[in-house]
C-alpha cells in the first residue's frame, strides 16, 4: 500500500489548487481524480469570470472567501502564468425599477469589504457600452472583476503541483474509507489527511466518511452559447441585477475576444447531464436580449453546459440567515471537508486553498516549508500571440510550431505535442482543447480533428481508433477501412497516467 | 522562392489550380500557389468517387483524378508551390506571412492574389442542435477525410443529417465499408443536394430519407447512443408527437458548406452576407485592388466544372492586374450592380463593368431560393428592359443556374445601374 500524508479526492480547480499549495511544504500527496484529465466536472464550464465578491452575503463563508480569492488572483496569474484580466465588471439596471437593487448590491459589497465600486448614471453605462438596451437606468461597477481562461487555472495549478512533487492519478475512482486510507477503482492508498474535494460528488464523499448525513450537492445546470468574435465584440462584463436563482444571465467578454452569454440555472438530478435543451437555449437568449437586444444567435459558435456543485449548508455565522454557504471544515480528525463549492468557487479557489493550509497547520499537521518550491509555472508557447520575428525563431528552434493545425484558433503541432508531454499531460482531444484551444473556433474542430487524432496517436504510440475525446468509451474511430474483424474493433482504453516528477 | 511574385494563389484546390494557369496562360511570370495540405488538389483528393469533369472536359473522373490533370498541367508551366503551409497573413498592400514545418516562416509580396480558399463545413452550433457532446458527431466532409485519406472508420451505424452532396455520397460510401446508415434527415421538403447523386447514393443503395425532419437532440454522454429525429412544420418548426428516437453511434452533418473568408475578412475584404464570400466583379476582383477570389470562396458551387472555370477568370484578370493591363476598381467606374430578385437567393459577380463585354460575355452565376418543377426562364433585366434571358427545364436550390450576358448587350448594360436577376415560371 502506497502511503501519502495528504490525499485529495477530485482534481477540479479546488483540489488541483490546494494540490498546489499544499505542495510548498514537506508533504507526500496524492491527488486523484475520476476522469481522464484535471478540471472535466464543475471547472470544465463556466463564465470564466473572477468575480469581485458583492454577491454573497455578507459573514458567510462565500463572501469571506470571494474577496479574498479574488485579491489573491493577480499573483495567482502572475506566478502561474495564465490568463488574468482584471478589467472590472457591471451590474446593469435596465428601467428605473430596477435602480434601488443597485445600491443594496453596493451596501452588501460594502461590507464584504469589496474594493473599487461605484454607482455611475444609465448615460454613462451606455457610453461604455453602446449596444446595451437603451432602457438602462444606471449601473454598479466593481473594479476589482476579472476575467480569466477557466482551464489554464486548473491545468496550471495541478501542473505546478505536480512539478513540486504532488503525485497525480487519473481515471482514480474514490471508493470507500479503509483503515488508514480509501480503496479506489485502482487498489487502497494509505493517508494520513483525506481532504473531500469531489465538487459534484463531494456529499456521497462526506457521507461515506459518516458526516452531514443532510447534506445534499443539487446539480445546477447553466447553459451557455459562445459567440463569434468576427461578428461581434462585448468589451465588457455585464451581470444583469441578480435574482433569487443567482447571479443571472449574464452577457461578457472573455479573455479569447468571444462574448458569452448564459448561464441559466435548472435544478436536475442528474450529476452527469450536462446536456444542453432548446427551452434553455432559448431562455438564455432572453436574457442576454435583455442586456443586449441586438445580440444574433445566428452568431454562436458553440453552445455547452456546465454543473454547479450547489450545497444545503447553513452558514455558520451566528445572525446570517443562508442555506448555501461553502462547507469548509475538519469534521473529525484526519478528514477535512469540503462541499457546495458553486459560484463563486473558481474566484474563491486559492483564498480556499489558504484556508485549508490553515485547518491543517490548526489541526497539528507538521509543515515543513521545501527549500527547492518553485512557485513559477512556465507557460507553453502560444504561437498567435507571438510577434513575427518570435514566430520565426520558434518554428527555427522546432519546426512543429511551423504547422498550423487549428486554423480557425491558429494552433500549430508543436503546441499540441508540448501539451501531450506537459507535466499534465494531455491524452484527449478536450484535454488538449482545454489546454491549446484548438477545436474552439467557429470549424468546431472539422478541419483539425483527423490531424488531432493523427498526432494523438503517434505521440502516445496508440492505435487512432484508440484515440479518445474524453476518456474511455469515447473513441472517434472504430476501425480501419477494409477491415471486417469485430474482435478487433472493440474500444481499449489508453490509459490513465500518473504525473509524477 | 522569390522575394516578389506577380500572382500569389492561396489555395490548390480546383478553382486555384485553374487561378495559377491562368495567370501563367495570360502572361504572368512568376506565379506561386500556397497550399496547406501536404499535396495540390484540395479537398479533391478526399473524394474518390467520380462525377467530376462531366460538363467541362465530357469525361467522368474521381475527384484526385479531376486534380491531376491540372496538377500536371502547373507543373508544365512551372507554376510554384508553397506546401504544408498556412498563410498566417495578408496586408492589404499584398504582403504576404506564412509559415510551414519545411518552410519556415515565409515573408514575401505578391503583385495580384488570387484567394482559393474553398468552403467549409457548416457546424452542429450553427443550425443548433441542443443535447451532449460525446465523440461521434463529425461533419460529412470530416468523416470522409477519414475513411478515404486516413483510412479510418468513424463509426458503425450512422445518422446524417442535411441531404447535401457530401451527405449523400458519404452515404454511399459508408455503405460500401460495410457500416449501416440507418437514416438521412433534411430539414427542407426537398433534397438540397444534386438529384443524380439522390439516385446513385440514396435510391441505389435502399437508404431511407426523411424529408421535412431533423434532428431534435443528441443523446449519449461519451459516445453517441442515439438522436432524437423529428418532423417540422413549414416553418421549420418541430411537429410535437413526431419524435423519434434512432439508435446510431455517429451523427453526420451535411448542412450546408460556407465560403472559408477568415484571411480575406482580416486583410479588410468585404464580404457579401448573402453569399458569405467577397463582393466581386465581372472578372471577380474583389473591392480591393489586385486582390481577386476564385471558386468556393465567393460562393458555394454545385459543380467542379464551374468552379475551374471561375479560376479561370480570376487568374487571367489577376494576372492582367499584375501586368498593368487591367485597372483598380474604384467608385466612379461605370460599373453597375446586380441585384437577386424574383426567387433569386444571391447573383455572383454583384458587379459589372460593361467594358468587359467588349472582351468577351460575362456569365452571371445565381441560386434560386425555391424549386419549380416546370420550365422557367433565367432573365436579367433593368427595370422593365430584358437584357438577357435563357430557358431552363427546372430550377432547384441545390443546382447552380447561370445566365450569359452577351457582348451585344454592351449598350443596355452601359446604360444600367442595376441588374435584376429572376427566375420565373416560363408560362407566367
Amino acid at each position: 500500500m502506497r502511503q501519502y500524508d495528504v490525499l485529495i479526492i477530485g482534481a477540479g480547480v479546488i483540489g488541483c489548487m490546494i494540490a498546489r499549495w499544499l505542495s510548498r511544504y514537506e508533504l507526500r500527496i496524492l491527488l486523484i481524480e475520476r476522469e481522464a484529465d484535471v478540471g472535466m466536472g464543475a471547472s470544465s464550464a463556466n463564465s470564466a469570470i473572477v468575480h469581485a465578491g458583492y454577491d454573497p452575503p455578507p459573514g458567510t463563508l462565500k463572501a469571506i472567501t470571494n474577496v479574498r480569492g479574488n485579491a489573491m488572483w493577480d499573483d495567482l496569474a502572475g506566478e502561474l502564468n495564465i490568463p488574468f484580466d482584471r478589467r472590472g465588471d457591471y451590474v446593469v439596471a435596465v428601467g428605473a425599477e430596477e435602480l434601488p437593487a443597485l445600491e443594496q448590491l453596493m451596501e452588501q459589497g460594502r461590507r464584504n469589504g469589496v474594493p473599487g465600486m461605484s454607482l455611475i448614471s444609465g448615460a454613462e453605462m451606455l457610453r461604455r457600452e453602446p449596444n446595451l438596451n437603451p432602457l438602462t437606468s444606471g449601473a454598479l461597477w466593481a473594479a476589482s472583476g476579472g476575467l480569466c481562461d477557466p482551464f489554464a487555472v486548473t491545468i496550471a495549478a495541478a501542473e505546478n503541483a505536480v512539478q513540486n512533487g504532488v503525485t497525480l492519478l487519473t481515471e482514480t475512482a474514490f471508493e470507500a474509507f479503509v483503515p488508514g486510507g480509501i480503496q479506489t477503482n485502482r487498489g487502497v492508498f494509505g493517508c494520513r489527511w483525506v481532504i473531500n474535494a469531489a465538487g459534484l460528488n463531494a456529499d456521497a464523499v462526506m457521507h461515506h466518511a459518516g458526516v452531514r448525513p443532510e447534506f445534499r450537492i443539487t446539480p445546477r445546470r447553466g447553459e451557455y452559447a459562445v459567440l463569434d468574435r468576427a461578428e461581434i465584440t462585448i468589451r465588457n462584463v455585464l451581470f444583469p441585477v441578480p435574482s433569487a436563482k443567482g447571479k443571472g444571465i449574464l452577457v461578457t467578454a472573455t479573455v479569447h475576444g468571444n462574448a458569452i452569454v448564459g448561464p441559466n440555472a435548472q435544478d436536475i438530478d442528474d450529476k452527469e447531464d450536462r446536456a444542453t435543451t432548446a427551452e434553455g437555449l432559448d431562455e438564455i437568449w432572453r436574457g442576454a436580449h435583455k442586456l443586449i437586444p441586438a445580440l444574433n444567435p445566428r452568431h454562436t459558435i458553440a453552445t455547452f453546459a456546465g454543473l454547479r456543485a450547489c450545497g444545503n449548508a447553513r452558514c455558520q455565522t451566528t445572525g446570517v440567515n443562508y442555506d448555501h454557504d461553502f462547507v469548509i471544515e475538519i469534521p473529525k480528525p484526519g478528514f477535512i471537508n469540503l462541499g457546495g463549492i458553486d459560484s463563486p468557487g473558481l474566484t474563491a479557489a486559492p483564498a480556499i486553498a489558504e484556508r485549508v493550509v490553515d485547518l491543517l497547520k490548526d489541526a497539528g499537521l507538521e509543515l515543513k516549508p521545501r527549500r527547492d518550491w518553485n512557485p513559477i509555472r512556465p507557460a507553453p508557447p502560444r504561437f498567435c500571440n507571438l510577434s513575427t520575428a518570435q514566430k520565426a525563431e520558434l518554428i527555427r528552434r522546432d519546426p512543429r510550431y511551423g504547422r498550423v493545425v487549428c486554423r480557425c484558433e491558429m494552433v500549430t503541432e508543436g503546441e499540441i505535442v508540448a501539451a501531450i508531454h506537459s507535466p499534465v499531460p494531455a491524452r484527449t482531444y478536450d484535454a488538449l482543447k482545454r489546454r491549446t484551444w484548438l477545436g474552439t473556433g467557429r470549424c468546431l474542430g472539422a478541419f483539425d480533428m483527423p490531424r488531432v487524432v493523427d498526432i494523438l496517436a503517434r505521440e502516445l504510440g496508440i492505435p487512432p481508433t484508440q484515440v479518445t475525446k474524453k476518456g474511455p468509451g469515447s473513441e472517434f474511430l472504430v476501425r480501419e477501412t477494409k477491415s471486417w474483424d469485430e474482435a478487433n474493433t472493440d474500444s481499449h482504453s489508453v490509459g490513465a497516467y500518473e504525473a509524477k516528477v | 522562392m522569390k522575394q516578389k511574385y506577380d500572382v500569389v494563389v492561396i489555395g490548390s484546390g480546383p478553382g486555384g489550380l485553374a487561378a495559377a494557369i491562368a495567370a501563367k496562360r495570360a502572361g504572368a511570370h512568376d506565379v506561386l500557389i500556397i497550399e496547406r495540405d501536404v499535396e495540390l488538389g484540395g479537398i479533391l483528393q478526399q473524394c474518390i468517387h467520380n462525377g467530376f469533369g462531366v460538363e467541362s472536359l465530357k469525361r467522368d473522373l474521381t475527384g484526385p483524378g479531376y486534380a491531376q490533370r491540372f496538377i500536371n498541367e502547373a507543373q508544365a508551366l512551372n507554376v510554384e508551390v508553397l506546401l504544408d503551409s498556412m498563410v498566417l497573413e495578408i496586408t492589404p498592400e499584398r504582403h504576404i506571412i506564412a509559415c510551414g514545418k519545411e518552410a519556415g516562416l515565409v515573408e514575401l509580396d505578391a503583385r495580384a492574389v488570387v484567394l482559393a480558399m474553398g468552403c467549409r463545413e457548416r457546424t452542429r452550433a450553427q443550425i443548433r442542435i441542443p443535447g451532449t457532446r460525446p465523440a461521434g458527431v463529425y461533419t460529412a466532409g470530416t468523416a470522409q477525410r477519414w475513411v478515404n485519406i486516413e483510412g479510418y472508420m468513424p463509426g458503425k451505424r450512422f445518422v446524417i443529417l442535411g441531404s447535401g452532396d457530401i451527405g449523400m455520397i458519404m452515404a454511399r460510401r459508408l455503405t460500401f465499408e460495410g457500416a449501416t446508415v440507418e437514416r438521412m434527415l433534411e430539414i427542407m421538403p426537398f433534397i438540397t443536394g444534386l438529384n443524380r447523386n439522390y439516385v446513385q447514393c440514396l435510391l441505389d443503395f435502399n437508404i431511407p430519407l426523411q424529408l421535412s425532419h431533423t434532428v431534435k437532440r443528441v443523446l449519449g454522454s461519451k459516445r453517441v447512443e442515439a438522436v432524437e429525429a423529428v418532423q417540422v412544420d413549414e416553418r421549420w418548426q418541430p411537429i410535437a408527437g413526431t419524435e423519434e428516437i434512432i439508435p446510431c453511434d455517429t451523427l453526420l452533418l451535411s448542412v450546408g458548406l460556407i465560403p472559408e473568408n477568415e484571411l480575406s475578412r482580416q486583410m479588410g475584404v468585404k464580404i457579401d452576407p448573402l453569399t458569405g464570400g467577397p463582393y466581386v466583379d465581372d472578372g471577380f476582383q474583389t473591392g480591393m485592388p489586385g486582390v481577386f477570389a476564385a471558386g468556393n470562396v465567393v460562393h458555394v458551387y454545385d459543380l467542379v466544372d464551374w468552379v475551374t472555370e471561375a479560376g479561370l477568370i480570376a487568374g487571367r484578370s489577376a494576372a492582367e492586374f499584375a501586368l498593368g493591363k487591367r485597372p483598380h476598381p474604384s467608385a466612379d467606374e461605370k460599373t453597375c450592380r446586380t441585384k437577386a430578385s424574383e426567387n433569386v437567393r444571391y447573383v455572383v459577380p454583384q458587379r459589372v463593368n460593361a467594358e468587359a463585354l467588349t472582351q468577351r460575355p460575362v456569365k452571371l452565376q445565381l441560386r434560386v431560393l425555391h424549386p419549380i418543377e416546370e420550365p422557367v426562364w433565367v432573365e436579367a433585366r433593368n427595370g422593365d428592359d430584358l437584357i438577357a434571358r435563357q430557358a431552363e427545364r427546372y430550377a432547384r436550390p441545390g443546382e447552380m443556374l447561370s445566365l450569359d450576358l452577351p457582348q451585344k448587350a454592351y449598350d443596355a448594360v452601359r446604360r444600367a445601374e442595376t441588374l435584376t436577376v429572376n427566375v420565373v415560371r416560363r408560362r407566367a
